[in-house]
C-alpha cells in the first residue's frame, strides 16, 4: 500500500533522513521505533507531504505521491496524526472534527461526526468546548478522531502516547488495536517500544536517519543487541 | 449630555468603519502573517469604480454592489498576482510586497485617471438629521452603525458555522495542521482575501456615501487607522479588531469634541493625542487587548 523508496530529507545542511526505505502492506500495523532525533517524525512528515524529500520517492497504492500537497493525500486516503497532536485549540471539539472531515461530502461528514461521538464518549461530553481546555488524553483522542473524519485507509500516527498518563496510554493502545480490527492500515511512531513491538505486525528501527533493522515486532523486540543499542540511544 | 451622546454616536460611526477595515487586516494576518499595507487601496478601487459608473449614469441603488464587487475582485487579484509568489518568504518580504502594491496603486490612478480629486454625486439623504428627544442624529451615522452591525453578524456566522470559516480559523492557528486536514492552502488564502475584500468594500461604500470622491492616495489615511485598530486589538484576533476599531473611533471623536481648541490646527492635535495614547498602550500591553495565544509561530 505504501512504499517509501530511499528517501533523503534535509533541513538546510542537516540530513535528517538518509536513504530510508520502508513498506506498509494493506491491513498491517507497522511500527517505526528509534531514539530521539533518529528521523522518525521527518519520515512521517515527508510521507504526508509536509516535507519535500531531496531524493527518493514515495508511492501510495502504486501512485507516485512524492512531495504531493497534503490536501491531495488526504483525499487519496492517507492521514497523519502529527507529533504534539496539533489540535486547533481555538476551535471547539466539534469544529476540529468538522475540519478533519473537510474533504468529505456534507452527508458523510454528518455520519462520521455521529460515529466519532459514539467511538469517543469523552469527546461527546465536550462537544462545544474549546479544544484548548482538553486534557492531554482527551486531546490525543481528538487528534485521532479528527484524522479518522477523512476515513483514511492508511493512518500515520506520530508519538500518540507522548506526555500521557499511564492509564491514558492504555486507552491509546486499545484504540490502536481497535483501529486495526476495523481494517485500517497503520504506521505508528512510538517511544514506548516494548508495547508497540508487541502489537505490531512488523517494525523498522531507525537510527541517525538510517533504517538499521527491520523484522516482525517480536523479532526486533527479541534482538537484544539491537534493542540495547536503541535503549542506549534513548538515554 | 446631548453633546456626549452625539459624540459617542459619531465615534461609533467612524469606529465601525475602522473596525471593518481592521477585521480584514487581522484576517489576512491570521492566515498569512502579512500586515497588508495595500488593504486601504481597496477603498480607492471602490471609489474609482463608483466614479467610472457615475460617469455613465450610475445610481446609488446598485452602487454598493459595484463597490463591494470591485473590492473583492481587487483583493483576490492582489493575492493571485503578488502575494501568492512570496507566500513562504519572510514576513519582511511580505510587508515590502504590500508596500510596493500600495505605491503602484497610487501611481496607477495618477496616470490612468488624474492626480486630482474626482467627485461624484452623494445619496441625497446622507446629511439628513432626525431627532430623538432633544438629541439630533445624522441618518448616515445610524446607517453606518446598522450596516456594520449586520456585516459583523454575517462575519460571525460565516466564521462560526461554515466549513470555509472554520478552515480559515484553523489555518490561522496552525497552517500545516490545516493542510493535513485536507484544507487547500491556495483556496483558503484566496477565500480569506475575498472576504477581506468584501469587508473593505462595505467600509468603502460607507466612506464614499459620506465623501463621494476618488483620489489616488485616499486609502492611505484609512489604512493607517485600520492597522492601528488591528494592532490595538491584537493582530489575528477578530473580536480584538472590532473592539480596536470602535475604541479608536471613540478616542478620536471624544478628544476632538472635548479638548480645548488650542490652535487653528487643533484637528491635527487630536490625531497626535491618539498616537501618543497608542504609543503608551503598546508599551503597557504590546499584545493588544485580546492577546492571541498562538501569536508566535514556530
Amino acid at each position: 500500500m505504501l512504499e517509501v523508496d530511499k528517501i533523503t530529507t534535509r533541513y538546510g545542511a542537516i540530513t535528517a533522513l538518509h536513504d530510508a526505505s520502508l513498506e506498509v502492506h494493506a491491513g498491517e500495523l507497522v511500527a517505526l521505533v528509534g531514539p530521539n532525533g533518529a528521523g522518525k517524525t521527518t519520515l512521517l512528515n515527508t510521507v504526508a507531504g509536509l516535507l519535500r524529500p531531496a531524493t527518493g520517492s514515495v508511492r501510495f497504492d502504486g501512485n507516485d505521491i512524492t512531495a504531493s500537497e497534503p490536501a491531495r493525500l488526504v483525499r487519496a486516503g492517507l492521514a497523519l496524526v502529527p507529533e504534539h497532536r496539533r489540535i486547533f485549540k481555538d476551535l471547539t471539539v466539534a469544529e476540529n472534527l468538522r475540519l478533519g472531515g473537510s474533504t468529505a461530502s456534507a452527508a458523510d461528514r454528518r455520519v462520521r461526526l455521529d460515529e466519532a461521538a459514539e467511538l469517543f464518549p469523552v469527546l461527546r461530553a465536550k462537544w462545544s468546548t474549546s479544544a484548548g481546555f482538553l486534557s492531554g488524553g482527551e486531546a490525543q483522542q481528538l487528534a485521532v478522531a479528527r484524522a479518522l473524519m477523512s476515513n483514511p485507509r492508511l493512518l500515520l500516527l506520530d508519538e500518540p502516547t507522548l506526555g500521557l498518563a499511564p492509564t491514558m496510554i492504555d486507552v491509546v493502545f486499545d484504540l490502536l488495536q481497535r483501529l486495526r480490527e476495523q481494517g485500517r492500515t497503520l504506521l505508528v511512531v512510538e517511544q514506548n517500544a516494548t508495547r508497540i513491538l508487541a502489537l505490531a505486525d512488523r517494525a523498522y528501527l531507525l537510527r541517525t536517519g538510517r533504517i538499521i533493522a527491520t523484522g516482525t515486532g517480536p523479532e526486533l523486540a527479541g534482538d537484544t543487541t539491537l534493542f540495547d543499542s536503541f535503549i542506549g540511544g534513548e538515554a | 449630555m446631548t453633546k456626549l451622546i452625539q459624540t459617542i454616536v459619531d465615534g461609533l460611526g467612524v469606529g465601525s468603519t475602522y473596525a471593518l477595515l481592521a477585521l480584514g487586516i487581522s484576517l489576512i494576518f491570521g492566515v498569512m502573517h502579512l500586515v497588508n499595507f495595500a488593504h486601504g487601496e481597496l477603498i480607492t478601487v471602490g471609489a474609482y469604480t463608483s466614479y467610472f459608473f457615475f460617469l455613465h449614469g450610475g445610481s446609488w441603488w446598485w452602487m454598493p454592489l459595484a463597490i463591494i464587487g470591485s473590492a473583492v475582485l481587487a483583493s483576490m487579484a492582489t493575492e493571485l498576482i503578488a502575494f501568492r509568489w512570496v507566500r513562504n518568504s519572510s514576513p519582511f518580504t511580505l510587508l515590502l510586497t504590500s508596500f510596493a502594491l500600495e505605491r503602484l496603486s497610487h501611481a496607477f490612478w495618477q496616470i490612468a485617471v488624474s492626480p486630482k480629486q474626482r467627485a461624484f454625486p452623494k445619496p441625497e439623504w446622507v446629511f439628513n438629521q432626525f431627532k430623538i428627544a432633544s438629541v439630533s442624529f445624522e441618518v448616515m451615522d445610524v446607517v453606518t452603525i446598522a450596516v456594520t452591525a449586520l456585516t459583523l453578524a454575517l462575519t460571525a456566522l460565516v466564521f462560526k458555522r461554515t466549513l470555509f470559516g472554520i478552515s480559515v480559523r484553523g489555518a490561522a492557528e496552525d497552517f500545516d495542521a490545516a493542510r493535513l486536514m485536507g484544507v487547500r492552502a491556495n483556496r483558503v488564502i484566496s477565500g480569506a482575501f475575498a472576504f477581506a475584500g468584501f469587508l473593505a468594500g462595505v467600509a468603502a461604500t460607507l466612506i464614499l456615501m459620506r465623501s463621494p470622491a476618488a483620489e489616488p492616495s485616499m486609502g492611505a489615511d484609512w489604512l493607517l487607522k485600520a492597522v492601528i485598530a488591528a494592532v490595538i486589538g491584537g493582530l489575528g484576533s477578530f473580536t480584538g479588531a472590532v473592539v480596536g476599531g470602535l475604541v479608536l473611533g471613540l478616542l478620536e471623536t471624544l478628544t476632538r469634541a472635548y479638548l480645548p481648541e488650542v490652535a487653528v490646527g487643533w484637528d491635527k492635535f487630536s490625531t497626535a493625542i491618539v498616537f501618543v495614547l497608542i504609543a503608551i498602550f503598546f508599551v503597557v500591553r504590546p499584545d493588544g487587548i485580546f492577546k492571541v495565544s498562538h501569536a508566535e509561530r514556530v
